[in-house]
């Protein structure tokens, strides 16, 4: 189906919007928007992260803001033990937040429904209580990060233009890469967990080797927004664990579209710019978007990728 | 006689004090196929979900081809060619039926843990999903998302999914359920063609099907088999008679 849409229209113009972005903020001098705009590339990183076990796989995780402190803290505690280098901090990020993935995943999915969540939501507030715990890295009150991640000259993060376009390559490179997941002979596997677990174990799959490899990759992945974050804020926490933050992400895919390429993006920059403006208006802000977002997921069956489909159907 | 390609021995399933499975034993010979039969709640479910393995036996083995595959998980089953099909319909709702039947080839062709490479243009999986929905004459449907699909065509492509793992056992559960006389007509004329490839084990409700198709036939009654033979010698059976004409009790403890 290579027709034109209106979904595909309006993905291309935010991508392209995106892409353009730091043009703009040159032009117009308008430096804040980038800073905001880099957040929001991050956590869509993280939301598309979520929305490959939780829209393709079926996983409700309700822990998953846990892999942003595990890629931040290995940045920010690598930096505090003088590894300043990109190339050693990202790469532990990515394994730390794999091989919790791996732990809790094998723990975890031997649950189902409610339990799921109860469990991966309990774990990630077991990691927030740890790093509440870690004298030496700030406990409580977070570890600041002085020197940004040192990628030897290849690509300097304190520039402002050009974190932003590392931070959009990471989000798209991982898009690109959910795509093929979804699509190869393993994302049908795991979408089809999804929809029959009984169906697919009388054909002949183990269901939980599946669930366990799809959970690890959502997992990394998640970390490396969890890298790029502690580099934008220059600053890790606990409270980037907190199980608020956890939520905030699946809003943010159920907002967007669970199961689509590019609903976590839509759902990242609408989240986070109704959460900017309308913080902006009034102090009360959540007021307004509790009730906002509960219409949209009421009456919007499929997030913003649905009614935009149902919008090019006419 | 030749090593039986099913073999139940002994099974015995309760359900708190009810035996749902009592002391079953029967064999299923290679080309066979083999109905099971009996009155609502006489343990024929029981009986299929131990030989697929999503219910263990308390005791009592199942052995396929000779091994020993009583306490196997389900998809171990599958991949030594047993297959099923469900009673009530299990499929990917949200999948086409080309789909569906491509996944049952792909979960016997090799490795699933390839992550990049596009799975839906796989010619060899395509090919062996629509010689197999073409087998039970779905292939023009093939496309359609199984939301789309009448009952009736669920229903032969549970067949088609069960075929496509290229079983040496297939096990029926109740395949005409639901369906109207045509469609079941049609059913029946599939699965007489079927049998000349694949060995059966046939649970069924619509007699005039079973006697049709039966090499041999096995009555359950309250979870224990109380007579087994072929279609001839089952019509014949006074207990069999005594047990569809209502009288259970009588049957039970001639036992």
């Amino acid at each position: 189906m290579k027709s034109f849409t209106v979904s595909k229209a309006v993905t291309a113009l935010v991508l392209a919007g995106l892409v353009l972005l730091p043009l703009y903020s040159q032009l117009s001098g308008n430096i804040f928007i980038l800073t905001l705009f880099t957040r929001i590339i991050i956590l869509a990183l993280a939301a598309a992260s979520l929305n490959l076990i939780m829209g393709f796989g079926g996983m409700m995780s309700f822990g998953h803001a846990a892999y942003l402190g595990i890629g931040g803290y290995a940045v920010g505690m690598l930096a505090q033990e003088g590894v300043g280098s990109g190339f050693i901090q990202f790469p532990v990020a990515l394994a730390a937040s794999a091989m919790y993935a791996l732990v809790i995943g094998a723990l975890s999915l031997r649950t189902r429904g409610v339990y799921f969540i109860m469990i991966t939501l309990a774990f990630a507030q077991m990691a927030y209580y740890v790093a509440s715990g870690l004298a030496r890295y700030g406990g409580d009150d977070g570890l600041t990060v002085y020197k940004r991640s040192d990628f030897s000259g290849l690509i300097d993060l304190s520039n402002r233009t050009q974190f932003y376009y590392l931070c959009l390559a990471c989000l798209l490179g991982v898009v690109f890469l959910i795509w093929r997941i979804v699509n190869s002979r393993f994302g049908l596997v795991v979408q089809g967990l999804r929809s029959n677990e009984q169906r697919m174990q009388a054909i002949g799959f183990p269901a939980k080797r599946y669930q366990l490899v799809c959970f690890v990759i959502s997992g990394t992945m998640c970390g490396l927004a969890g890298a790029l974050l502690a580099n934008n804020t220059d600053f890790v926490s606990p409270a980037v664990m907190y199980w608020t933050r956890s939520g905030d992400l699946m809003v943010m895919v159920i907002l967007g579209g669970m199961g689509t390429l590019f609903g976590p993006i839509m759902g990242a920059v609408v989240f986070l710019l109704l959460e900017e403006f309308l913080s902006q208006i009034t102090e009360y802000w959540a007021l307004i978007m509790g009730p906002l977002l509960l219409l949209i997921v009421l009456f919007g069956r499929g997030g913003i990728m649905g009614m935009l489909g149902r919008a090019g159907r006419g | 006689m030749a090593e039986p390609l099913l073999r139940v021995e002994k099974l015995v399933r309760r359900f708190g004090g009810i035996v749902a499975t009592d002391n079953v034993s029967l064999d299923v010979a290679a080309g066979e196929l083999h109905a099971i039969i009996g009155p609502n709640g006489a343990g024929k479910t029981t009986l299929i979900s131990q030989l697929t393995g999503h219910l263990e036996p308390h005791s009592g083995s199942v052995s396929l081809a000779g091994r020993d595959i009583t306490y196997l998980p389900a998809y171990r089953r599958c991949a030594l060619g047993l297959a099923r099909s469900f009673q009530i319909t299990s499929l990917l709702l949200d999948f086409t039926a080309a789909d569906n039947v491509a996944l049952a080839a792909q979960a016997h062709a090799g490795t699933s843990f390839r992550f990049f490479a596009n799975a839906r243009k796989e010619r060899s999986l395509r090919d062996a999903a629509h010689a197999a929905l073409d087998r039970v004459g779905l292939l023009h449907r093939a496309d359609v998302v199984v939301n789309r699909l009448s009952h009736g065509e669920r229903r032969e492509l549970e067949l088609a999914v069960a075929l496509a793992s290229k079983p040496k056992l297939l096990l029926l559960d109740e395949p005409m359920a639901g369906l109207g006389v045509t469609e079941s007509q049609r059913m029946v004329k599939l699965l007489q063609e079927l049998r000349k490839e694949v060995s059966i084990v046939l649970v069924e409700h619509d007699m005039p099907a079973v006697f049709a198709l039966a090499d041999r036939i096995t009555v359950l009654v309250y979870g224990r088999v109380i007579a087994s033979g072929d279609p001839a010698a089952i019509r014949a059976n006074e207990d069999v008679k005594r047990a569809y004409l209502g009288d259970q009790h009588v049957v039970t403890h001639h036992g």
